[in-house]
């Protein structure tokens, strides 16, 4: 989430893996076997798990049990039945239409924001690498990887709360924001990546028989980290639901009446002693968004990127 | 040594200008200037015209970054165009109280961390460390106000052992300062103590495979032996980077959890701020927050060279 450490020996940015090939795989942490292309089970949990969150949200747009607006005095404070699965809150709106709801406006700001993050810090990344090959262009790549690193001195939420006040409090802003603090995290990335395609055997042949710049960046660097590319994406993804969830919660992410698993955790709290479930179901829901996309980022980096893990410094 | 010092301490003062520019372009070049918005949609222009003369926000925009900073470095942090009191008593004394929350939870979170880490490590291919790695992976997702309110909802709702909401200063007594202190502490720790177990069983483990470790075997010590002679100290350094960017999480995290108890910390009166539309407080809370992560961030870097002395003899 923060700060000034491309030049320290270590990148928390990302992620260390677990073991999660599991007790019984025999896999030695941190050295997967060569040839191992079956996903593991903490693979397949993550992926199940984001795959029911986008599920949540697409069928939401085709049908949800109620409309998330409905609003039934007589229902309200319901705890679950056949009528209302998940219960009903304090205006007797139906708690399983406002997960459903909610999972859309998770996934648009994962989305946005992973999306400007990636767009802005990938070729940011590249082009500081490339230009950290020159003896003229070093100080350029320095100064975007300086940046980088104050840029990461604006956590996400704390971006998000500055575009709030502002701008005015909104999806809109906070997508923004997320995205723009996610940006040095796809830099380092792409940059630590790039650095590693530079030095290989391929880009000297092709340097050799002189290609282009720009054509070795989009013809061999592009691909091969597009994979690192992918697994900070899926981990990015995860820090955006935990940030959109965190500012709605503030009250000062998605407004009412859009529906968002945040503002249902909150509008919670005062029921906490006699209605704990509305808490449980928006609460759960975030978790399992959260361990989703971190599972799915740490099965994918097992198997695009068997030793980048833990040193993404170039 | 003396030149590593320099250079951090060089790129740590530069970041903190290039921030205190970056606060002060978002906060001042935003649609609708600071006095419009404190007054209101309805203000007259004449009313606009007098505030901002009042509080010279008719000074072009080098003149005011200036007295900004000026001011910061005298310690003044300016006038709220909102309440039209002085924001740094307000600062200082909400500083405090997330100070005191950041650092029990940091310090509880390293005392958790550790041994759950080392010990997974240490155990990894049994049961017991495979189910530590399992639940600090499950703590990683569960967000600190999610946490909060189970605890709230357990401790406070069902079991009645501390209250669950509230605030009191510890000379008003310390009962009812630890009481209203542990719930908002433990909130903040269990998620970074998740996050760091990894680091720490994922640091011991590599330290493990050390070729000084494999010769301290030789040499007849146990495993564990080993690790807490030659090991620990080497597993130490990615451990304490991560510990100094979670202080840095901890700050943000803290806006939240002050809010679910209550708290009159910095992230109260940061979301309050912004409710208010106050920005030059807003300006003034987010350039002290961002001012803390550097800081913590520049510690973190001289820490380096004392616990490992290649990095003092590579400088």
């Amino acid at each position: 989430m923060s700060e000034a450490r491309s030049s320290t020996p270590f990148d928390p940015t990302l992620p260390v893996r677990v073991d999660d090939a599991g007790p019984d795989s025999g896999v030695e942490t941190g050295r997967p076997g060569r040839g191992r292309r079956r996903p593991s089970a903490a693979m397949i949990i993550g992926a199940s798990l984001v795959l029911l969150v986008f599920a949540l949200a697409l069928v939401s747009f085709i049908w949800t049990p109620y409309d998330p607006s409905t609003i039934d005095p007589a229902a309200r404070l319901q705890a679950g039945s056949l009528e209302h699965p998940l219960g009903t809150d304090r205006f007797g709106r139906d708690t399983l239409t406002w997960i459903m709801y909610g999972a859309r406006i998770t996934l648009l700001v994962g989305i946005v924001a992973v999306g400007i993050a990636l767009l802005i810090g990938t070729p940011v990344g590249i082009i500081a690498a490339l230009f950290a090959q020159h003896r003229w262009g070093m100080w350029i790549g320095a100064v975007i990887m300086r940046a980088n690193d104050i840029l990461l001195a604006f956590p996400a939420l704390l971006l998000a709360i500055i575009f709030a006040a502002a701008f005015a409090p909104g999806t809109g802003p906070a997508m923004v924001a997320v995205g723009i603090a996610a940006i040095p995290g796809f830099a380092r990335v792409a940059r630590s990546g790039t650095m590693q395609v530079l030095s290989s055997e391929y880009v000297r042949a092709a340097r050799a028989s002189n290609r282009s710049t720009a054509a070795i960046a989009v013809v061999h660097v592009l691909p091969n980290i597009a994979g690192m590319v992918i697994v900070q994406a899926s981990v990015a993804f995860a820090i955006s639901v935990l940030a959109e969830a965190g500012l709605s919660f503030l009250g000062l992410g998605t407004q009412p009446p859009v529906p968002s698993w945040g503002r249902m955790l909150q509008e919670s709290q005062q029921f906490l002693s006699t209605h704990p479930e509305l808490a449980l179901w928006p609460g759960l829901c975030i978790a399992l968004a959260v361990l989703g996309f971190n599972l799915l980022g740490d099965g994918l980096r097992d198997r695009f990127d068997p030793k980048m893990e833990a040193r993404g410094h170039g | 040594m003396l030149a590593y010092l320099l250079s951090r301490a060089a790129q740590f003062v530069v970041a903190l200008v290039v921030a205190s520019v970056v606060v002060f372009l978002l906060m001042s070049f935003l649609p609708g200037n600071a006095a419009q918005v404190a007054l209101g949609t309805n203000a007259t222009p004449e009313a606009v015209a007098a505030l901002e003369a009042q509080y010279g926000l008719d000074e072009p925009p080098l003149i005011r970054y200036l007295q900004w900073v000026a001011g910061m470095l005298g310690g003044d942090f300016g006038t709220s165009y909102v309440t039209g009191a002085p924001i740094t008593p307000v600062i200082i004394a909400s500083v405090q109280v997330t100070a005191i929350l950041v650092v029990c939870s940091i310090v509880v979170a390293v005392l958790i961390a550790v041994p759950l880490g080392t010990f997974a490590a240490l155990e990894q291919r049994n049961w017991i460390g495979v189910t530590i790695s399992a639940l600090s992976q499950v703590g990683i997702a569960v967000p600190n106000f999610l946490a909060a309110i189970i605890l709230v909802m357990i401790f406070s709702l069902q079991l009645g052992w501390f209250p669950s909401q509230g605030w009191m200063a510890s000379i008003e007594g310390v009962g009812g300062f630890l009481a209203r202190l542990v719930l908002p502490v433990v909130s903040l720790a269990l998620v970074q103590a998740a996050i760091l177990t990894r680091y720490v069983r994922s640091a011991v483990l590599d330290v493990m495979r050390e070729d000084y470790i494999r010769t301290a075997r030789a040499k007849g010590l146990t495993r564990t032996r080993a690790l807490f002679v030659h090991g620990l100290r080497n597993a130490a350094i990615p451990v304490i980077t991560v510990a100094g960017v979670q202080l840095a999480t901890l700050l943000v995290g803290a806006v939240i959890i002050e809010q679910v108890f209550v708290i009159p910390g910095v992230g109260s009166e940061l979301v309050r701020a912004v409710a208010n539309r106050d920005l030059v407080t807003v300006q003034g809370i987010v350039m002290v927050l961002v001012m803390l992560v550097l800081i913590i961030n520049f510690i973190v870097d001289l820490l380096y060279p004392i616990v490992d002395p290649r990095i003092r003899s590579a400088a």
